[in-house]
């Protein structure tokens, strides 16, 4: 299969993005069918975007991974790891090999990143909500240090549901941080079903707006808006950024898109071919 | 480090002396922020902010956000004291604490007023006799609980020193001198107030004094009581426990905080382990407290230095 660049911090093209994402689609697969099951809603809607982030916008080194200048990335849908694990073994953080130990005794790979264990991981997540506020701490360090180097989260839209996450919009746009930009993976559904129907979110955008974010909403599997999106930040000086990526929850797996009930999800033999092949 | 002012600090409770030993210290460690949720005046942060007024952030009344926010500046190098009420670090914004800071060992202090029964008058909401239960059981965390303004600064400065979590267990201020001299303080130590040779008190934060007023009760009566702060609640000093039951007959422990897992909980843990003596535990007996000025509280509810020598006679 084609790998158009494995080195992140050559710019990739649009194509070579969206060569990545399915390649990257095609492990999160692989790696949950041998594991037995995964996050596979959230872990595909996201990949568009982790693949942006890490082949294209973040400035990091995948030899150095703590280095100090680098661009931070908190992935605070923590269950969305799978995404991340696989986005960083493409990017060559580490070997892609490793992934086959996910969730196995003592691997550094789980259902949730540990920062200790994961070479790029930026913070260990888990918890909804927390993440986002660990970036906003992040942005804090950088604008006291006079860094370049600026905050990227990825939440998921149920996140949104958790309190903390509007104390951590509140504190970013009071402390003027426009070196965070925040990414909500809008898949418009949670575990229990449609996010509109569990607890409403909308008018989502209007919402961070009120807590003093620049907003723009993007389909979230078009890279070129994706990339248009993350080059633009940020949208409005002295103020933190806010992506609604609109999403398909399950995006690559036609039975699995979708469907709330796949959040997490295992194939049985059947079902486990035809993900690879609708992937491949 | 520079020498410590005794004097001043012989003069301050915890709460002045956290805010004082901030300001003192802040030149040395460029890295420290001073984060707090609308309590900046609160925590005696004032004097810290009019030196780096860049390095005091408010979060407003935003513990968890707070908390987690501490964490993400530890990852980019910062030592963060994230500081508010007692009941808000440890129960609001526990979750932070663990999950956020103690499973990735960031290097965050965690400065906590208003411990146990300070705010008498603020009622159960504002009063906080379960933390040290909970804070006890989080791995990586190293909890600190100074019982004046003199222990204070030492655990401060230790805090800042240390590599890792601490929870700092403070009062309200206004907590008279129970170290009349300086002192050796090391995470992990306890401190021996009062020799002794028949009992030990093991007491922490506020029942300090309680429990040398009980030794002086004692004293009276022909009982030597052995007086030991437990300054460092985790990780516990094992050494000193095991000393005092080898070398007194019975042990009793006083605390401003639940009888289930507190401190009593946290020694009863070591002597069952060893071949041990008699241990008798004193603190609030699992339940809410009622509103009341400080000192008539902790009586009320058994914790006064009759109360805890007559908890010694009736077991000698």
């Amino acid at each position: 299969m084609a790998v158009c660049n494995t080195v992140p911090r050559k710019k990739a093209s649009i194509c070579e993005l969206q060569q990545n994402a399915a390649e990257i689609r095609r492990m999160v697969d692989n790696m949950f069918q041998n594991a037995g099951g995964g996050h596979y809603g959230g872990c595909l809607s996201e990949v568009d975007v982790l693949t942006a982030l890490y082949f294209r916008i973040l400035n990091v080194d995948p030899q150095n991974p703590r280095w100090d200048d680098r661009d931070r990335f908190v992935l605070s849908k923590g269950h969305g790891a799978g995404g991340l694990y696989c986005t960083l073994a493409l990017a060559g953080f580490f070997a892609p090999e490793r992934l086959s130990t996910l969730n196995q005794l003592d691997s550094a790979f789980g259902m949730h990143p540990d920062m200790s264990k994961v070479p790029g991981a930026d913070m260990s997540t888990g918890s909804l909500g927390l993440g986002i506020c660990a970036a906003v701490g992040m942005a804090i360090a950088g604008k006291l240090d006079k860094k370049s180097w600026r905050v990227y989260s990825l939440l998921g839209d149920g996140e949104c549901h958790e309190g903390v996450v509007w104390e951590a919009a509140m504190a970013a746009s009071h402390h003027r941080l426009d070196n965070l930009t925040a990414i909500v993976d809008r898949n418009a559904l949670s575990m229990d079903g449609p996010t509109e129907e569990v607890m409403s979110l909308e008018p989502f955008a209007a919402k961070w707006e009120a807590f003093g974010w620049a907003v723009r909403t993007i389909n979230g599997h078009n890279m070129r808006e994706i990339v248009d999106a993350l080059e633009a930040v940020p949208f409005v000086p002295g103020r933190p950024s806010l992506i609604v990526a609109r999403t398909t929850k399950g995006k690559g797996i036609s039975f699995i898109e979708n469907r709330w009930d796949c959040h997490y999800a295992s194939l049985n033999p059947e079902q486990g071919e035809r993900a690879r092949k609708e992937l491949a | 480090m520079g020498a410590i002012d005794m004097e001043l600090y012989r003069k301050l409770g915890t709460r002045d002396a956290l805010g004082a030993t901030l300001a003192e210290i802040g030149g040395e460690y460029p890295e420290l922020v001073v984060l707090a949720a609308d309590c900046l005046a609160s925590v005696r942060g004032k004097a810290f902010a009019a030196k780096f007024p860049e390095r005091a952030i408010n979060f407003g009344i935003a513990e968890a956000d707070m908390m987690m926010a501490a964490a993400g500046m530890a990852t980019c190098g910062k030592i963060p004291v994230a500081c508010t009420f007692g009941f808000l670090a440890s129960l609001r914004a526990g979750e932070m604490i663990r999950s956020g800071i103690c499973y990735p060992k960031l290097n965050v202090k965690i400065a906590a007023t208003s411990s146990g029964l300070a705010m008498g008058d603020g009622g159960t909401t504002h009063h906080i006799i379960e933390d040290i239960a909970v804070l006890r059981s989080f791995a990586n965390l190293t909890i600190l609980a100074p019982c004046d303004g003199v222990a204070t600064t030492k655990a401060v400065r230790a805090a800042i020193e240390f590599p890792g979590p601490v929870y700092l267990r403070l009062g309200r201020g206004g907590e008279p001198n129970v170290y009349k001299d300086d002192f050796d303080f090391e995470i992990g130590k306890a401190v021996t107030l009062r020799e002794g040779s028949d009992v030990t008190i093991i007491a922490v934060g506020a029942v300090i004094l309680r429990a040398l007023e009980a030794a002086d009760i004692l004293a009276k009566k022909g009982v030597s009581a052995r007086v030991i702060d437990m300054i460092t609640l985790k990780p516990i000093d094992r050494d000193i426990i095991l000393k005092a039951a080898r070398e007194t007959k019975l042990i009793v422990t006083a605390e401003d905080h639940n009888i289930l897992g507190g401190l009593g909980g946290a020694v009863a843990e070591v002597l069952s382990e060893e071949p041990s003596v008699p241990l008798r535990r004193v603190g609030i007996k699992d339940t809410f407290c009622s509103i009341g000025p400080t000192d008539e509280l902790m009586d009320k509810y058994g914790l006064s230095g009759k109360a805890i020598a007559k908890e010694v006679l009736d077991y000698t």
